[in-house]
């Protein structure tokens, strides 16, 4: 492991290490004479050929792990890449982004994304988080870098402790749930139940998804992580209906951020195409191995490589690891 | 004889979803079919570039503002006029899916108005609003 951080230091070994990382490999010596070449040697075209093979590798992962690509990409991409973070970011939405996007007709259509209960949330979700890419891309980087240590830290925090519930008993909706008919029928094809469900609490979750939303835009990450628990734990919506409508809001909101990116020229089609094929090939590849994978190991798994990318991020940013 | 059909376990979704799903998917499908056959003509040189491909590593490590200052990469909407550059056309990809989605909600406002739901007629209207508003271009921050 400790060859593996020094590796880490050489930029041409960074997208190595980074791959060696997601499998537990250790690198051979060979590899770091190799990577003694720098950045400035290696030919164009080997970062974008390195981040199709990483974002494929992350996207294999994200299934099984329940997690959404955008979330791995940023910090890891950012911790061993050499594109600035302004791209980074940027190329993180369109991930997310396009991921959301391939998911949300089937997801409508299925009654698993619910549009009643996803377009108030995201309309104040999308707001913010323009608000959050503006500041993002003001900020100066090292802050944004270590901002993004910490929250990628926290979501360590959320993963490893939230709890589920899948179908949560909301006795009554609130006021704004009512008026908002924030309700459904859903026919659970596992059990063949069907469960009439609503939530509560709405302004509490719309709270919750104004920041949600901000950091969304300030880090260019999807927010799944955050979107599922406050609509399942907080608000009361059934595990299903708040994971598909989770993802549907996903939709909107990084839309939004991705508008004021694409506007202030961070993104860059290089970094975003390559990361966005990847990804979205690697998650179908990750869907069929549901079956076969370990879920519980892969999300270890991540929850480890998204310690060390947060780590790094933040070390990155206060300087101490560049 | 008619075969007994097989029992309904989920119930249709509602009418808006369904036709939001529909705009959704083909505006999804269509900015992802731009974005890869663009990079390819781009990746492989077909279409020339704006910025030569062999000068990228030395310029995707500078911020957002240093990069445009060294190569007169577009801002807003600038780039509409140069979609005939490689590189720039790939924008036009993500243009269409990062706007398939306003689309979507203009399309569904109909159904609610006929319904009389005013308040779901205000939030799509509203939403389609932010998403415009964030691609105008006229909300801009930093350097």
């Amino acid at each position: 492991m400790k060859t593996l951080l020094r590796l880490a230091k050489l930029p041409a070994l960074r997208l190595a290490a980074a791959t060696a990382l997601c499998f537990g490999l250790d690198l051979p010596a060979e590899a770091a004479d190799a990577g003694a070449l720098g950045t400035g040697s290696t030919p164009w075209w080997v970062w974008p050929l390195a981040l199709f093979v990483v974002c494929f590798l992350l996207g294999i992962v994200a299934v099984p792990a329940g997690v959404g690509g955008g979330v791995l990409f940023v910090p890891i991409v950012a911790g061993f890449f050499p594109f600035h973070l302004d791209f980074i970011r940027g190329a993180g939405l369109l991930v997310a982004l396009a991921s959301a996007l391939a998911a949300g007709p089937s997801l409508l259509r299925g009654g698993l994304a619910n549009l009643r209960l996803a377009l108030p949330l995201a309309l104040i979700g999308s707001a913010s988080s323009i608000f959050g890419a503006m500041m993002g891309l003001a900020l100066p980087a090292n802050v944004v870098q270590t901002a993004l240590g910490l929250t990628i830290l926290g979501i360590v925090g959320v993963m490893a402790m939230a709890k589920k519930s899948e179908f949560p008993q909301v006795a009554t909706a609130d006021n704004w749930a009512a008026y908002l008919g924030m309700r459904g029928i859903f026919v659970d094809a596992a059990s063949g139940r069907e469960i009439n469900w609503q939530v509560h609490r709405t302004p509490l979750g719309i709270g919750l998804f104004f920041v949600i939303g901000f950091l969304a835009g300030m880090f260019g990450m999807g927010a799944g992580w955050a979107n599922v628990p406050a609509l399942n734990l907080v608000m009361g919506a059934p595990l299903k209906i708040a994971a598909g409508t989770s993802s549907f809001i996903l939709s909107l909101v990084d839309s939004s951020a991705a508008w004021i990116y694409l506007n202030k020229g961070a993104i860059l089609p290089m970094v975003a195409v390559p990361s966005v094929v990847g990804m979205m090939l690697g998650a179908r590849i990750g869907a069929r191995l549901l079956t076969v994978l370990k879920a519980s190991v892969i999300r270890r798994l991540v929850i480890g490589l998204l310690l060390f990318s947060g780590l790094r991020a933040l070390l990155k940013g206060l300087g101490i690891w560049v | 004889m008619n075969a007994p059909s097989a029992p309904q376990l989920v119930a249709p979704p509602p009418a808006e979803q369904g036709r939001y799903a529909t705009w959704l998917d083909t505006t999804s499908k269509l900015g992802l079919l731009m974005l890869i056959v663009g990079f390819l003509a781009y990746a492989f040189g077909v279409v020339p570039p704006h910025i030569p491909v062999e000068q990228l590593p030395d310029l995707w490590i500078h911020p957002t503002h240093v990069f445009r200052e060294h190569t007169g990469h577009p801002s807003g909407w600038d780039w509409l006029a140069m979609l005939h550059k490689g590189d720039i056309f790939n924008l036009l990809g993500i243009a269409v899916l990062a706007g398939g989605s306003m689309l979507c909600l203009l399309a569904v406002i109909p159904l609610y108005a006929r319904r009389g739901e005013h308040i779901y007629v205000a939030v799509c209207a509203l939403q389609a609003g932010v998403l415009g508003l964030a691609a105008s271009g006229v909300l801009t921050a930093g350097h």
